[in-house]
């Protein structure tokens, strides 16, 4: 696969500042992933991106590793390195400086402000990717209905998500979806 | 082991870069689904390399931060043992078998992608980890519906802007921020 190097730069300007903007983790910016990779760019179907969701929560590591999926499947191996590369590196690096002074901030007013009002934001960004993948990956009353009965699931019982992936995968694979 | 070698707060030895490198590699090896648990178990229980509050307090900045949260923790821990080329150690080691694993995935995905039996699989798990993150917002969201305040409001402003209007984030959040905080700070006045 040829990589293009203009493909390239703009992964790597797009995730990085998506990285710079993911308030509240990577799963805050599943919509605007979704908003650049399938409706303006067109790098993808709809059931592509909720497929390569679905392989991230399933994988084993971080959440974060759908920027991988997607990378590879825009421009290979060097797309893959890239989109992990902006994703995780330049907000790793505020982290570590940030690391360095927060302790002497803990208790500062300004500090417990600026989080007070970031929090809910990042909370509404992780609400806004769960309705955007239910939209897109829900296109019959059988797969809503495993979406209802995961999430109820999920909220209310300890279980380990595995299980309830691997349930529904199943389902899945006996033609009930 | 000298007295000298250890730190204030915490009761082992500073971790090497090797050390460093190793243990978040591990960590990503265990950790299906819950790296965020191990950490804690490999860093506060077993290794003692932080104590209980240093976690919370590294946590608490990593979940404020943007970002990948569970990716800045380990720079941030890294960061702490052995500085800025400890995070390196720490942050290529929790990111190597992930990286590796998604290749392989993205590798099979497009070549097998539509097999009959793969769609059905992936048809069965989309709308479950849909679900899962559904659960996930709810219960980040259950602590804010339990107080008064501005923060429910702004939730619901930003999962509405974002998740049904399709606004753009950037602009979103150059909106939101400063009203939120802005709130933030006269509701506590």
């Amino acid at each position: 696969m040829k990589a293009d190097g203009d493909l390239l730069v703009t992964l790597a300007v797009q995730f990085a500042i998506m990285a710079l903007l993911a308030f509240g983790g990577a799963n805050a910016v599943v919509p605007e992933m979704h908003r650049q990779a399938v409706e303006l760019r067109g790098w993808m179907t709809e059931r592509e991106f909720t497929d390569m969701f679905a392989m991230s929560q399933a994988a084993p590591g971080p959440n974060v590793m759908l920027v991988t999926l997607i990378g590879y499947h825009v421009a290979g191996i060097a797309g893959a390195l890239v989109t992990t590369l902006a994703m995780c590196g330049p907000t790793a690096v505020l982290a570590h400086f940030l690391g360095r002074t927060w302790d002497r901030f803990k208790d500062a007013r300004w500090r417990i402000t600026v989080q007070a009002g970031v929090v809910p934001i990042s909370v509404g960004l992780v609400g806004a990717s769960a309705i955007v993948l239910t939209g897109a990956a829900d296109h019959s009353w059988v797969a809503a209905a495993i979406t209802v009965a995961t999430a109820v699931t999920a909220f209310w019982t300890r279980w380990n998500p595995l299980w309830l992936i691997g349930i529904a995968g199943l389902a899945g694979l006996t033609g009930l979806v | 082991m000298s007295e000298a070698s250890i730190t204030q707060s915490s009761a082992a030895p500073i971790p090497t870069h090797a050390e460093l490198f190793l243990a978040f590699f591990r960590i990503t090896l265990s950790g299906f689904g819950g790296t965020l648990a191990w950490t804690r178990i490999m860093f506060v229980e077993k290794k003692r390399w932080m104590t209980a509050e240093e976690f919370n307090n590294v946590y608490t900045l990593c979940q404020f931060l943007p970002g990948p949260n569970i990716v800045n923790l380990t720079a941030v821990f890294g960061s702490r043992m052995r500085g800025p080329t400890g995070a390196i150690a720490a942050w290529a080691g929790f990111l190597v078998v992930p990286f590796c694993v998604m290749l392989v995935a993205g590798i099979l995905y497009e070549r097998y992608g539509d097999v009959d039996a793969v769609r059905r699989v992936l048809a069965g798990v989309a709308p479950a980890a849909a679900g899962l993150l559904i659960a996930t917002a709810a219960k980040m969201a259950m602590p804010m519906f339990r107080s008064f305040g501005p923060a429910p409001i702004i939730l619901l402003a930003t999962a509405f802007a974002i998740g049904l209007m399709r606004w753009s984030l950037p602009l979103v959040l150059i909106v939101m921020i400063p009203i939120s905080i802005g709130l933030a700070w006269g509701w506590r006045r």
